[in-house]
């Protein structure tokens, strides 16, 4: 098979996935509102999937994902507002289905954590910064081997003989 | 002296700590995501028994017992693993197990139960998965616990285990019915 081939079947393989993929989410409902789908995908890029879980609902091909697709829908149809539809998920499955996690006790370390670390790594850096300035500073050199450096400087050479 | 400490006791302190919080998160299975349910009034519903359809099953009818709810499904892989742990406790009447067959044909799990013993007192039948969307439930097998006033205190997120039933479940079963 030459290498062409190859390729060509490579994306073969690949556009058919994908047809396969809009496929199935063109099977999900019969008859799709774009409204309510353009808000079932905002929604669902916000909750993870407890099946597949780094997937989000909106993602995932998970039967769970599937029905939480339709409940969605039908809260939207419902008319229920966004934060009424994540209080309904939230209840049901905790703060672990949000992506973006609310701000208390429990989820602290999780939303200070990272700003904390950067400040340890801030700190480190600047302590490791000014202890190596130190020694670098003018006129430490003790005074008896300034004059063995200036020799060094005239020769142009290395250090003396014997040392 | 000092330089040195803190050129090797920083990094071996920060492995350390690295290192135990990688060990304790060993331990935790990602699976098993903590129920909100816990210590709230069971979700109501009313729903087709398996063997009856025109019956109806609904939470209600437990109240006054400590009670289990089994979610399980004939497609559950570990439902199989987990039933004769089942069946064996009906037989021991250690506590009226209520089945929920989530998203199964009706001849399918009737089949099972015929084929591998009903540990059940009554099966209702969730056919299109809601009421398990209610309860939280995202892999089956699942159990709730649930107390006289309704109240779900215990929850196992697949099968259950010989271990999970003496160390958590029946010690709880006995204090809730003292």
């Amino acid at each position: 098979m030459s290498r062409c081939d190859r390729m060509w079947r490579l994306a073969a393989t690949v556009a058919c996935a994908f047809a396969l993929h809009a496929f199935g989410q063109a099977e999900e409902v019969a008859k799709p509102d774009p409204v309510v789908e353009a808000r079932l995908k905002d929604l669902g890029e916000e909750l993870r999937c407890l099946v597949c879980q780094n997937q989000t609902i909106a993602d995932s091909a998970a039967p769970l994902a599937v029905d939480l697709r339709n409940q969605i829908r039908e809260q939207v149809r419902a008319g229920r507002s966004d934060d009424q539809i994540r209080a309904y998920m939230v209840e049901r499955y905790g703060d672990f289905v949000l992506y973006r996690p609310p701000l208390k006790g429990t989820t602290l370390l999780l939303w200070i954590g990272p700003f904390a670390l950067l400040l340890v790594g801030a700190a480190v850096v600047v302590y490791i910064a000014r202890s190596r300035r130190g020694p670098a500073r003018e006129g430490e050199v003790p005074a008896g081997r300034q004059r063995e450096i200036a020799a060094m400087l005239e020769e142009g050479g290395g250090p003396p003989a014997g040392r | 002296m000092n330089m040195r400490l803190v050129k090797y006791g920083v990094p071996l302190v920060l492995f350390v700590a690295l290192a135990a919080f990688l060990a304790v998160g060993l331990t935790h299975d990602p699976r098993e995501v903590p129920s909100p349910l816990i210590d709230k009034a069971a979700p109501a519903f009313t729903l087709e028994r398996l063997h009856e359809p025109r019956q109806p099953f609904s939470p209600e009818q437990m109240k006054g017992k400590v009670w289990l709810l089994n979610v399980w499904a004939s497609w559950c892989v570990s439902c199989r693993v987990e039933h004769p742990l089942l069946v064996e406790m009906s037989k021991r009447n250690d506590v009226p197990i209520v089945g929920l067959d989530y998203k199964d044909e009706r001849g399918a799990g009737l089949q099972w139960l015929s084929k591998m013993g009903d540990p059940y007192v009554v099966s209702a039948f969730d056919v299109e998965g809601k009421v398990g969307i209610d309860y939280g439930v995202y892999g089956v097998p699942e159990t709730f616990l649930i107390d006289k006033q309704g109240v779900i205190r215990y929850k196992q997120i697949g099968p259950i285990t010989p271990e999970a039933l003496e160390k958590k479940i029946l010690p709880l079963i006995r204090k809730l019915n003292a």
